[in-house]
């Protein structure tokens, strides 16, 4: 039995990159609520979050997918206090998970992204793209974990998880986490951590681009990247600028 | 137009320019030559401002203005443009965005208007039928996915958008075909053979000077100019070798 009084720390796994002193003032109910959605067969329905300082804290998010569903999230997480979404998905046959997540931000804020993706039936596919830029001592995390049932034969599953740290002092951690009980399955995880590149930086100085602005196009590029999937290109430069606007306040 | 006088310079602490003279006159073109680990490159990234090209003494004047102490950006403003010898790859920006963005962050510097979206297409539609280059270059990421060659081409068509005062070229010419050798060759002449203009041109190969025709050829060794001469200078060489000739 869940012992739902029994509050997280850093030694549960989906916790341990978590901020700490976030941690401690946490509340029983505020650990048992959820955003609940069920997608019916066929059904697709896109959400975009914006998790700034309007909304920091934790958010729980808990989808399940008929045969043939499509959900897709794409959220930033740039608030200057801790910050957390949590996506549970259970996807049905064929159904189609899409992610695309930003952690942004300085200061000394953990902020991330942790989701549980359950591949319950065959045929069904889920893609999860995560940028993280930080500064200051702050702190980007994806924690991914996939589950392939034994039945789920054709899974395609993929993770990729980029951060550029613009600052010594500042952090990224991934954490893919991959059960897999189906053999006739792909799944691919990647994830590169580091600073931003000189070489492309010079190169833009050489051409007349000053470094503030360099900067900005290659952040711009590099967050660009969780947006892919986005269809709408109205929504899709709206997210890339929210998240890039906290660059200009924080660097400038 | 381009004056360098007694420059020293060391990457990482190792000296690589030890005195190196040289001055470039408006509406010529000086081509430099000499065996590998000369200092040709590090002559490039000097003069292009490069983090960790470090100048320990001289001084480099460039249309009367002290380039050393410019920054990188501040030099391309100033008419300065630096051809690579590997062009660097930037997923996900693509030509036209990073050429505009360069352009105008140009015309800014020296206090003039930007140019809008369609006035940017315009002059970079010019340019690359100058060079007789596909537009649709212009599409994609900067560099990536490029062969050797078309890397270089588009070198070309940036300097022609950017239309600098004065053009280092650092070996554009290594990794290209002959037909892709001609039309840099050509790109070169065209867009900086002018009475206003000058091109400092490294290179290991006579081929590149066939089209482009230097008006003085310099050796460099050790991080010095060891001799200086003719065009006639680079068909001694490339007879004879450096070790013979300098």
């Amino acid at each position: 039995m869940t012992d739902v009084a029994t509050l997280p720390t850093a030694h549960d796994e989906d916790w341990r990159y978590a901020d700490p002193a976030a941690l401690e003032v946490l509340t029983p109910t505020q650990l048992d609520v959820w955003h609940e959605a069920e997608l019916a067969p066929g059904e697709t329905r896109s959400k975009v979050l914006v998790l700034d300082d309007a909304h920091p804290g934790i958010h729980r998010v808990r989808m399940t997918l008929g045969e043939g569903a499509r959900a897709e999230i794409f959220a930033i997480a740039s608030a200057s206090a801790y910050t957390r979404l949590e996506i549970e998905v259970r996807l049905g046959k064929g159904a189609h998970f899409e992610f695309g997540g930003v952690t942004i931000g300085g200061g000394d804020a953990t902020r991330e992204f942790v989701t549980r993706v359950a591949h319950a039936e065959p045929d069904a596919t889920s893609n999860q793209t995560v940028r993280a830029v930080h500064w200051g001592t702050a702190t980007g995390n994806f924690l991914g974990r996939l589950e392939v049932a034994r039945d789920a034969q054709k899974t395609d599953a993929a993770q990729n998880f980029k951060a550029i740290l613009l600052e010594k002092g500042a952090a990224a951690n991934a954490k893919p986490e991959l059960e897999i009980f189906a053999d006739d399955v792909k799944c691919a995880h990647g994830a590169a951590i580091g600073a931003l590149d000189q070489a492309a930086a010079f190169y833009m100085a050489a051409r007349g681009i000053p470094p503030e602005a360099a900067r900005k196009l290659l952040i711009r590029a590099f967050v660009a990247d969780a947006f892919h999937a986005l269809d709408d290109a109205e929504a899709r430069d709206a997210m890339l600028e929210q998240a890039l606007s906290v660059l200009g306040e924080e660097l400038a | 137009m381009l004056k360098i006088e007694n420059l020293h310079a060391e990457v990482g602490g190792t000296p690589i320019l030890n005195g190196l003279t040289l001055s470039v006159g408006a509406g010529e073109v000086h081509a430099i030559m000499g065996p590998n680990g000369a200092g040709k490159s590090t002559l490039a990234y000097v003069l292009g401002g490069r983090p960790g090209y470090e100048v320990t003494q001289g001084s480099v004047s460039f249309n009367g203005v002290d380039l050393l102490d410019l920054e990188p950006h501040e030099r391309a403003a100033a008419g300065m443009f630096l051809g690579f010898q590997y062009p660097v790859e930037i997923p996900g920006v693509s030509f036209a965005q990073f050429l505009r963005e360069a352009l105008n962050a140009q015309r800014k510097t020296r206090g003039e208007e930007a140019l809008s979206g369609g006035e940017f297409l315009k002059l970079a539609k010019d340019k690359a039928g100058l060079l007789r280059l596909d537009m649709d270059m212009l599409k994609r990421p900067v560099n990536v996915g490029f062969s050797g060659g078309e890397k270089k081409r588009a070198e070309m068509v940036q300097m022609g958008i950017l239309d600098p005062a004065f053009a280092v070229l650092d070996e554009t010419d290594s990794g290209l075909d002959i037909d892709a050798l001609r039309i840099v060759g050509e790109g070169i002449n065209t867009i900086m053979r002018a009475p206003d203009k000058a091109v400092l041109l490294i290179t290991h190969y006579q081929r590149l000077l066939d089209v482009v025709k230097p008006d003085v050829v310099h050796v460099l060794a050790k991080g010095r100019i060891v001799k200086s001469g003719g065009p006639e200078l680079a068909l001694e060489l490339e007879e004879q070798g450096y070790e013979a000739v300098a």
